[in-house]
């Protein structure tokens, strides 16, 4: 075998690694949602399959899978069909770009198969790696808009219209937001700008120096992947279920991991972006003073470290929907266009004129 | 290797463009025209422009496609679903029209045939300096009078539909749903 198609092997194991990972840690959080939520209304969540109720997702899970697959006489059956996978697909892709770690392992296999193989702890490390966050990113929409339509039904019909004109509406403060952060850093390789964020002893989180910029991408992430208090997709009280209406079984499943995997798609973009990712404050300086054996477990700490992040992060948008009452859909659409985006465009224009001032004074241009 | 690629993206690509003119149902008409821009990014990304490639996703695959379907939806029954037959004497004239544009960009192409890197840029440099900043160093020092002018371009078409979608019947009352009078 030659080096390109091991390494091409080695990516797909590495997909397909990140992409089932994932999805274990969905069923996971799917069951620390319905704990949380619980408690915060004073219920106990679900506490009888297995110990603590540990066990209530795969039960679910399982029961979801040996449903009736049933599609209505009246729907558009291949779009229909297509239509789940497709949300979900978005979602998983785009954990592709995310660095998880640091260091970069080599395989030292040259006895082997003459030559030794590099493992990265991400999947690729993309040029433009910001726009494929964005790009792939706003592909989720279609799953909804298409399984919306493809329903036949008006109540599908009108959550599909009203998710498309929100998602379209939000993507716009998201990515100015995260361009004030590229001009900033300088780059769109999303490995740099974590790397970019382990200056001054880790303390240099985005969020920090781009505290507007965070709170305009957190809500707009919470607007794009539907989640309470913008979850206009599936308002019970008005649309019974949006665009899932018609969807049962197996696929409905599909649709409900696709939600969860979006919402913790845009926590690790958070983390990533904003929060530093892998990184602590001062964890290199104490990483350098321990033996070398610890260090050598750097990468299993930042993927600990990552994964602890992102989980807070979806703690908080738990927090968030179980606090904040749901929006009105005229609200909705005001806030983002009267509000976020001139204040995200605002917030970009300053950081320009400020970098632009302090390049000026120490003379970099 | 990068033959096989291409062969199976292009493939996919012109079945979709045939699929996009020969559906009768629109929203799979829009359906095709995804498959095909996702494929014309899949050729950016053999051609080393990444950039282009996620531009390409992110605003035709990713916001145009969006709107086309948006619009579908909301004009529903209107459109498409009976079309009777395809001779028809307006669609001969286009077949014409396209088939002018395509001697002429054929022609183009033929005779102007471009080989490898052209100017100061080559991959190295691309590779080095990131493919971002260099198509916008590029863009906004040579080329900053046609951008300014498809800026303007955008600007009048935004106007221009604010202008077309105002409805004066209703009150202006920002945030309020007008009430009726008791």
């Amino acid at each position: 075998m030659s080096q390109q198609t091991v390494q091409i092997l080695v990516d797909i194991v590495k997909l397909s690694i990140v992409a089932s990972v994932i999805m274990g840690i969905f069923v996971f959080i799917l069951l620390v949602e319905r704990k949380l939520i619980g408690r915060f209304t004073r219920r106990y969540g679900p506490n009888r399959v297995g110990p603590f109720g540990l066990l209530q997702s795969i039960a679910d899970a399982i029961k979801m899978m040996l449903k009736e697959e049933m599609v209505p006489g009246h729907v558009n059956k291949i779009v229909y069909v297509i239509a789940p996978g497709m949300a979900l697909m978005s979602a998983l892709s785009v954990f592709a770009v995310i660095p998880f770690a640091r260091d970069t392992i080599t395989l030292p296999l040259e006895s082997l198969i003459g030559f030794s193989v590099i493992l990265t702890p991400w999947v690729a490390d993309v040029n433009v790696g910001v726009l494929y966050l964005l790009a792939v990113g706003t592909l989720g929409s279609y799953g909804i808009i298409l399984g919306g339509w493809s329903s036949n039904n008006k109540y599908s019909l009108l959550g599909a219209l009203r998710t498309s004109a929100q998602m379209l509406s939000y993507e716009l403060p998201l990515g100015v937001a995260i361009l004030s952060v590229v001009v900033m850093t300088g780059t769109l390789r999303v490995t740099e700008i974590v790397e970019w964020q382990t200056q001054f002893a880790g303390f240099a989180w985005l969020a920090f120096l781009q505290p507007i910029a965070f709170l305009i991408f957190f809500i707009s992430a919470l607007a794009e992947s539907g989640r309470a208090p913008f979850d206009l997709p599936e308002t019970e009280n008005e649309l019974i279920s949006g665009f899932m209406t018609e969807y049962g079984a197996l696929k409905f499943g599909l649709f409900q991991a696709a939600e969860f995997v979006h919402a913790m798609m845009f926590c690790t973009i958070t983390v990533t972006i904003f929060l530093g990712g892998w990184n602590l404050p001062f964890l290199n300086e104490i990483l350098s003073v321990l033996p070398s054996p610890i260090q050598a477990l750097a990468p299993v700490i930042h993927v600990g470290i990552f994964i602890g992040k992102s989980l807070v992060v979806y703690c908080s948008l738990i927090w968030i929907r179980a606090s904040v009452p749901r929006m009105r859909f005229d609200q909705l659409m005001a806030f983002c266009w009267k509000w976020l985006l001139p204040i995200a465009l605002l917030n970009l224009l300053v950081t320009v004129f400020v970098l632009a001032i302090i390049a000026e004074l120490l003379g970099l241009w | 290797m990068e033959l096989t690629i291409f062969i199976i993206t292009a493939v996919i690509s012109v079945v979709s463009a045939l699929g996009v003119i020969f559906n009768k149902n629109v929203v799979h008409s829009a359906m095709f025209l995804l498959a095909h821009f996702l494929t014309l990014a899949v050729f950016y990304f053999m051609l080393n422009a990444q950039f282009l490639g996620m531009v390409q996703i992110l605003v035709y695959a990713g916001a145009i496609v969006v709107l086309i379907l948006f619009v579908v939806m909301l004009l529903g029954e209107q459109l498409g679903e009976d079309i009777p037959r395809w001779v028809t004497p307006t669609n001969g004239v286009l077949v014409l029209l396209a088939l002018v544009l395509l001697t002429i960009v054929g022609t183009a192409v033929v005779e102007h045939p471009t080989t490898g890197a052209k100017g100061d840029f080559t991959p190295e440099l691309i590779q080095e300096h990131g493919q971002a900043e260099m198509i916008g160093a590029v863009l906004f020092t040579d080329y900053i009078l046609s951008v300014q002018l498809a800026g303007i371009l955008l600007l009048v078409g935004i106007v221009g539909v604010i202008w077309l979608a105002r409805n004066e019947n209703l009150p202006v009352i920002a945030g309020d749903i007008p009430t009726e009078e008791v």
